[in-house]
């Protein structure tokens, strides 16, 4: 479904990825784990187009989309939970809902919001609230309902359990997997290597802007190396 | 006494007059500067170009002899709206967009460099002397004694007031109520996550600047009326006062600009009134000058504060 060929990516001078190559296919979850710097964000900011890919191909869905623009990519299926949920944190609860839904089937959407509440009672329960006024976990809530609303064919996690309290990443887990029962095609970044694999039927490991590990969830949980690094021994 | 409450609540119709223009241009600056954090500094020259095309519309009716004064002042309204805003529109195209994403100095420089070119361009087009047009909407009520002071109210300061409201709500309505508005609001708020929910921000960012220059030709038109002359570079003190406002206000913040306006005219008119004219300008640099000092985020503003 998505599909990264030997992708390199710049900022200015410095190279962060260094020809990439990895496959999503259609209902999978695919956890992408590595330290801190080693250019996750950057790998998924990358399919977004933002920053651009200076060499190497994208695509998805059998689409060639390295050069298109950010805001066309996001229409074609993709939706982003991105690293620090920003969220619109001036606009109430269903506003951020809304923006999530611009480009949307307006008749679908009372019926997608109701997904989305049912999903998270809390932002039912908030929904004129103010969502910069709500907690870390209600604004991760909301960030992943905001994605969930453009009906999105594939879905970037990026860190949703970061900066949470162990019983929301609990939660989160809880939705990504009810999600993927779905049959939502899910590509997750975590540094909580441990639940992100767990969940994952393939995962990478990145090292410096490169792939230097990939196999299946369950392979990777048992891996001496991936154990070293990043699940403490 | 009946005399000097008069004498105020004339000033403070003068006031608020001059004030509520200032505050159609200053949502201009505050709404540019709320979504890419820069002000457009031939904002003002947009204002400008919008009372000549009122003035345009005004003596083309005249020739073909119109008479229906709300018919005129529509037709002068809605005609200096569409051609200030096709202005807008392309200053933003031409002047700045190219210059998006670099340094934050590049595009002031652009603007001031617009402003000067806009300036002169009227200027070679319409002459270096001011135009004068007589006073379409004349008479007014007056009250007071009839042989001391008498505070009156021009028929067309209750236009103005009556237009700014107008604008002023539609506004309102549109940015809190509208799925446009809320872009506007989204975008301004976090850019790139926008852009992130498939949100063609180019086109939300130039849609601001329409806007805002569609409202600096309603100022453009109204005070066109109210002074009844121009010239080409009436902009550049109408902008840095209606700067001025929207700094006072709180810049970014769209209730802020409407205040802002208000208050700036109201000192203004006081000045004039009670010390001197030639000393209005310096009070109300004096206010911005006071302002940034003492509370740079503005009356209405917010300082930047983000939860994590």
């Amino acid at each position: 479904m998505l599909t990264l060929e030997n992708v390199y990516t710049h900022y200015g001078k410095i190279e962060a990825l260094h020809g990439i190559s990895l496959e999503v296919n259609q209902g999978e979850i695919v956890s992408l784990i590595g330290a801190n710097g080693a250019g996750k964000t950057t790998l998924l900011m990358t399919v977004c187009g933002d920053p651009r890919a200076s060499d190497g191909r994208i695509t998805f869905m059998g689409k060639d989309i390295t050069e298109t623009p950010t805001s066309e990519i996001m229409r074609s299926g993709i939706a982003i939970v991105p690293e620090g949920r920003r969220v619109f944190s001036g606009l109430t609860v269903v506003e951020n809902l809304q923006m999530g839904a611009f480009f949307s089937d307006k008749s679908d959407f009372a019926r997608t919001l109701e997904y989305v509440y049912d999903l998270f009672p809390r932002l039912r329960e908030r929904h004129s609230q103010r969502a910069g006024t709500m907690s870390g976990g209600e604004q991760q809530m909301l960030a992943i309902g905001r994605a969930l609303m453009s009906h999105p064919k594939m879905l970037f996690l990026d860190e949703p359990s970061l900066g949470l309290a162990p019983i929301i990443i609990n939660q989160i887990f809880e939705i990504i997997g009810k999600l993927r029962e779905e049959g939502m095609t899910i590509f997750l970044v975590e540094q909580n290597a441990n639940q992100a694999l767990r969940l994952a039927d393939r995962g990478y490991v990145l090292e410096n802007g490169k792939v230097v590990l990939q196999d299946t969830g369950a392979n990777l949980l048992v891996n001496e190396d991936v154990r070293k690094a990043y699940l403490g021994g | 006494m009946l005399e000097v409450i008069l004498y105020f609540i004339q000033q403070l119709i003068n006031g608020i007059t001059i004030g509520s223009t200032y505050a159609l241009i200053a949502i201009g600056y505050t709404m540019v500067y709320g979504i890419i954090g820069m002000i457009n500094f031939a904002h003002g020259e947009v204002y400008m170009i919008g009372t000549y095309v009122a003035f345009m519309a005004i003596s083309g009716m005249a020739m073909l002899g119109i008479e229906f004064l709300p018919l005129i002042f529509l037709v002068a309204l809605l005609s200096s709206m569409l051609v200030s805003s096709s202005f807008g529109w392309a200053i933003e195209r031409i002047a700045y967009r190219p210059l998006r994403g670099g340094n934050r100095l590049i595009p002031l420089i652009s603007a001031i460099g617009m402003s000067i070119f806009l300036q002169n361009y009227v200027r070679l087009g319409q002459g270096s002397r001011d135009i004068a047009m007589s006073s379409q909407i004349s008479g007014g009520w007056s009250f007071g004694p009839e042989d001391g002071f008498q505070a009156s109210l021009s028929y067309i300061q209750v236009l103005i007031f009556i237009v700014t409201i107008i604008s002023m709500t539609v506004l309102t309505l549109f940015i809190s109520r509208s799925r446009m508005g809320r872009a506007c609001r989204a975008v301004a708020q976090d850019l790139k996550m926008a852009n992130l929910l498939g949100i063609d921000t180019n086109r939300v960012i130039a849609s601001t600047f329409v806007i805002g220059a569609a409202l600096a030709a309603v100022a453009g038109t109204l005070l066109g009326m109210y002074y009844g002359v121009v010239n080409a570079f009436v902009g550049f003190i109408a902008g840095l006062k209606a700067f001025t406002a929207a700094v006072l206000g709180g810049i970014g913040s769209i209730p802020g600009a409407m205040l802002g306006g208000i208050i700036l005219g109201v000192t203004e008119s006081m000045t004039a009134a009670y010390f001197s004219t030639e000393y209005k300008d310096v009070v109300s640099f004096a206010l911005l000058v006071l302002i940034l000092l003492f509370k740079p985020t503005g009356i209405l503003g917010k300082p930047e504060v983000e939860k994590i």
